[in-house]
């Protein structure tokens, strides 16, 4: 494949996401679908959490609690027909990419009416209709296959951009810098949303990465890339609208390092030993997402109503979600060998 | 009024020691409000209110220990939402579990039962509707001499002109026109955008491949050899095969990992090994190892077109040798049957890829000795095409199985267990098996041969099994 000749500075429009670049707040529907949005993704992972501790959820379940920012505004950064892809770390991005909260909760509890029909669990969900390809639970696997996505997406010169997100312990893998030099090389329309909320399990990034600042980790491969607060819905639109304006144009890849931080345990096993629960108190109280947000829409006037109105259908929502994941029978027998291969026409 | 109960904090929590209360009765607690503090075998662990609400009553005290999951702990007056309900159980389904009493009684109904590959009614790979057979050389037809290689090449072309959304990707593919000039003139008709050069980099450019086959495409990955394809092995094995079962259907992965696959010569253990019994295991990948001309140029078009990812093992050493093809537009070779290659009713001997041929020769000798070999020429590793093989040794109560593999856990262990599963009382001596000798491969001219199978070796264990 050939290398795509570099274009100057992009002189495309900015891209509608709700964000004015000059500045201007966006509007007040806006911010409000932003809470929602985050709001649901926190409500049910607490659900989640407590559907674990029931036992009704087995295995690993890695909840998206603090991080909820970003999934969210990439979303408003999507165009359709671009894919997501990323780790294990996933309910929180099929949520924002439009799954039903029903099939991804009956997923984590391993019944029929799951997106994967059960199969998958909670690191294995994929919907092509809302652009997600998974839920991958190998660390950085998704980033080589995040960037096949892009390479579909050149051959076939459909303008769509692959957001592939990955996280910081992630980023120490090889196959994530053979992808960056493809990426580069071809000009691959692939936006690398690198989520680093610190700690890749139970290792600080300060005790795993002999470079701290992740979006500099293109820098050898001449990729770009920026820090952005991952915790501000605003700052990742802003700079997800100008990565993906970047991939989108053909100049190729873009790294966005988004600052965050995961309230609770690398998963619902993890006692968090490796980290005080001053440093988590101190984010949960001054950073968090949510209330960021929450702040900002007193500020615009969104009344105390409405807000509650939103809590109480975020709260409905996840309920029946809860209830349909613990009423919806387990697979046929029968289903264990489906899915193992497709019928090759003769 | 809702129960708070006994949290399970990891896979295998079954009970634990409730070691704090953080709240007391009459206390108001919202959701993320740590409530309590639980001992397991592991770790204490916070339990956090997923409610808001006031605490009622505590019906557990701190300090107690073995408390079991999902036992109530305390009562929360709040709004009172299903969750936090006990827990219903789930609707079964009579699923296949085993029950570890070994009472019959309570084992799962037949039909419940996970089956092994080939029983008929849980098949691995789906039957195909209608029965595989090679196509029918017409009355008159041609016949070409052609070599491997280009047989191969002749295949990647013929379906990259057929559906553009074949494309090839690997190491020195495209302008250098492949390592084994396997791709040659491929660039020049396709062009770079569907003729890749990579850099040297397996693993990203298998993911990268796989990543393009979810989106839809079908991509042709070629590894310089299979031995590179161990960085890339990952992506094989966790993103290709696994992907289709894991999201219930919904992500295919339409893709050829191919390259050329055992030893060739004098190039050391690390770069002579053959994969067959390796990628045979694996649920969702098909396997495939040719031997002749007119096999590879069907079974690669056959692969490229087939929905699921195929591992395609081909051979350096048999790249240059030239067999007769039949003109025919479109020849394409089921995936999944074997092909008996030589007629015999003294002894069976399976063998794939270059193997078919010391199995052939050997055939000739024994024949000389009085031996008739029936040689079966796998073709397929998976799905393993077991009835034609079964069916032979009902004919010949013999069996001899060929693989340039090591033994252990290899594709003739495989063959031989299958045939004990079907044709047990129609043996007349025990199966014996041909490979590799169980070291890695020597570089030394005469320790090469020593270790390798040889036509020698695979007579000395047919009249064995013939007890002659």
């Amino acid at each position: 494949m050939a290398r795509t000749p570099k274009s100057g500075p992009s002189e495309g429009k900015t891209p509608d996401t709700g964000v004015n670049r000059k500045g201007r707040a966006p509007d007040k529907a806006q911010l409000t679908q932003w809470y929602r949005d985050m709001l649901l993704i926190r409500r049910f992972e607490e659900r989640a959490g407590q559907l674990y501790g029931m036992g009704l959820i087995g295995g690993f379940c890695h909840l998206y609690i603090g991080q909820e920012a970003i999934a969210v505004g990439m979303e408003t950064v999507k165009k359709p027909g671009d894919q997501i892809i990323t780790g294990y770390r996933d309910h929180g991005h099929m949520l924002a990419a439009g799954m039903d909260p029903k099939e991804v909760m009956a997923e984590l509890t391993g019944r029929a009416g799951g997106s994967s029909k059960g199969k998958g669990g909670s690191m294995h969900m994929f919907s092509t209709e809302a652009g997600f390809y998974g839920g991958h639970g190998i660390v950085g696997a998704q980033v080589s296959l995040g960037t096949g996505l892009a390479l579909a997406d050149r051959y076939r010169g459909d303008g769509r951009v692959s957001f592939t997100y990955f996280g910081d312990g992630a980023a120490n893998q090889g196959q994530v810098y053979e992808s960056f030099n493809m990426a580069e090389l071809w000009s691959l329309p692939v936006v690398y949303v690198i989520e680093n909320n610190q700690y890749a399990m139970g290792t600080s990034i300060e005790r795993s990465a002999s470079e701290t600042r992740l979006h500099r980790r293109g820098i050898s491969f001449n990729i770009p890339g920026e820090e952005v607060d991952g915790m501000d819905v605003l700052a990742v639109v802003e700079a997800g609208a100008k990565a993906a304006e970047h991939a989108r144009s053909g100049k190729g890849p873009y790294i966005l390092e988004m600052k965050t931080y995961r309230y609770r345990g690398h998963s619902m096993s993890d006692p968090a030993k490796y980290r005080t629960k001053e440093e988590v108190d101190e984010v949960k109280k001054t950073r968090d997402p949510i209330e960021h947000l929450r702040e900002r829409l007193e500020k615009a006037k969104v009344s105390e109503e409405d807000l509650k109105a939103i809590d109480a259908e975020v709260k409905k929502i996840v309920a029946e979600a809860a209830e349909f994941a613990r009423t919806s029978p387990e697979p046929d027998p029968s289903e264990l060998y489906t899915d193992v291969y497709l019928e090759a026409a003769q | 009024m809702t129960d708070i109960l006994m949290p399970a904090l990891s896979p295998t929590m079954e009970e634990g020691t409730l070691a704090k209360w953080h709240v007391k009765e009459g206390d108001t607690v919202k959701a993320g409000d740590v409530i309590a503090e639980i001992e397991t075998d592991k770790a204490t662990m916070e339990v956090e209110a997923v409610d808001e609400g006031k605490i009622t009553s505590i019906l557990v005290a701190a300090g107690t220990e073995g408390v079991a999951v999902n036992t109530p702990i305390a009562r929360l007056d709040g709004e009172g939402e299903p969750a936090a309900e006990a827990p219903k159980e789930a609707p079964k389904q009579e699923a296949p579990k085993q029950d570890a009493s070994g009472d019959p009684e309570k084992q799962p109904p037949e039909a419940a039962k996970p089956k092994p590959e080939g029983e008929g009614a849980a098949p691995v790979a789906p039957k195909p509707t209608v029965e595989l057979r090679d196509p029918e050389i017409p009355a008159g037809a041609r016949m070409v001499k052609i070599t491997v290689r280009d047989a191969l090449r002749d295949a990647m072309a013929e379906e990259m002109r057929r559906d553009p959304d074949v494309f090839l990707m690997g190491e020195e593919v495209a302008q250098y026109q492949g390592a084994y000039k396997v791709s040659r003139d491929l660039l020049q008709e396709f062009g770079d955008k569907r003729v890749i050069d990579t850099p040297i980099t397996e693993h990203g450019f298998a993911g990268l491949g796989v990543g393009a086959a979810m989106a839809g495409l079908k991509p042709i990955v070629e590894f310089m050899t299979w031995n590179f394809a161990m960085q890339a092995i990952d992506q094989i094995i966790n993103s290709a095969a696994k992907t289709l079962y894991m999201s219930g259907g919904q992500i295919k992965s339409s893709i050829v990992f191919r390259g050329p696959n055992g030893a060739a010569a004098r190039v050391g253990a690390q770069h002579s090994q053959d994969y067959s019994a390796w990628y045979g295991q694996v649920p969702g990948l098909k396997v495939v190892a040719p031997y002749d001309a007119a096999d590879a140029k069907g079974l690669l078009k056959a692969a490229i077109r087939d929905p699921n990812p195929v591992v395609f093992l081909e051979h350096e050493m048999m790249y240059g040798v030239e067999f007769e093809i039949p003109e025919v537009e479109d020849w394409i070779v089921p995936i999944g049957k074997a092909r008996i290659r030589r007629e015999g009713s003294g002894v069976t001997i399976t063998a794939h890829s270059r193997m078919v041929g010391l199995a052939l020769k050997a055939a000739e000798e024994l024949a000389g000795e009085g031996i008739e070999a029936e040689v079966i020429d796998l073709r397929t590793i998976r799905p393993l095409d077991h009835e034609t093989i079964v069916e032979s040794v009902r004919k010949t109560n013999r069996l001899v199985t060929v693989e340039e593999g090591w033994g252990p856990m290899g594709v003739g262990a495989e063959v031989i267990a299958r045939v004990l599963e079907h044709a047990f009382d129609y043996l007349d001596a025990p199966p014996l098996r041909v490979h590799q000798e169980d070291v890695p491969l020597p570089y030394a001219a005469n320790l090469e041969v020593l270790s390798l199978p040889s036509v020698e070796k695979i007579v000395k264990a047919a009249k064995a099994v013939s007890y002659k």
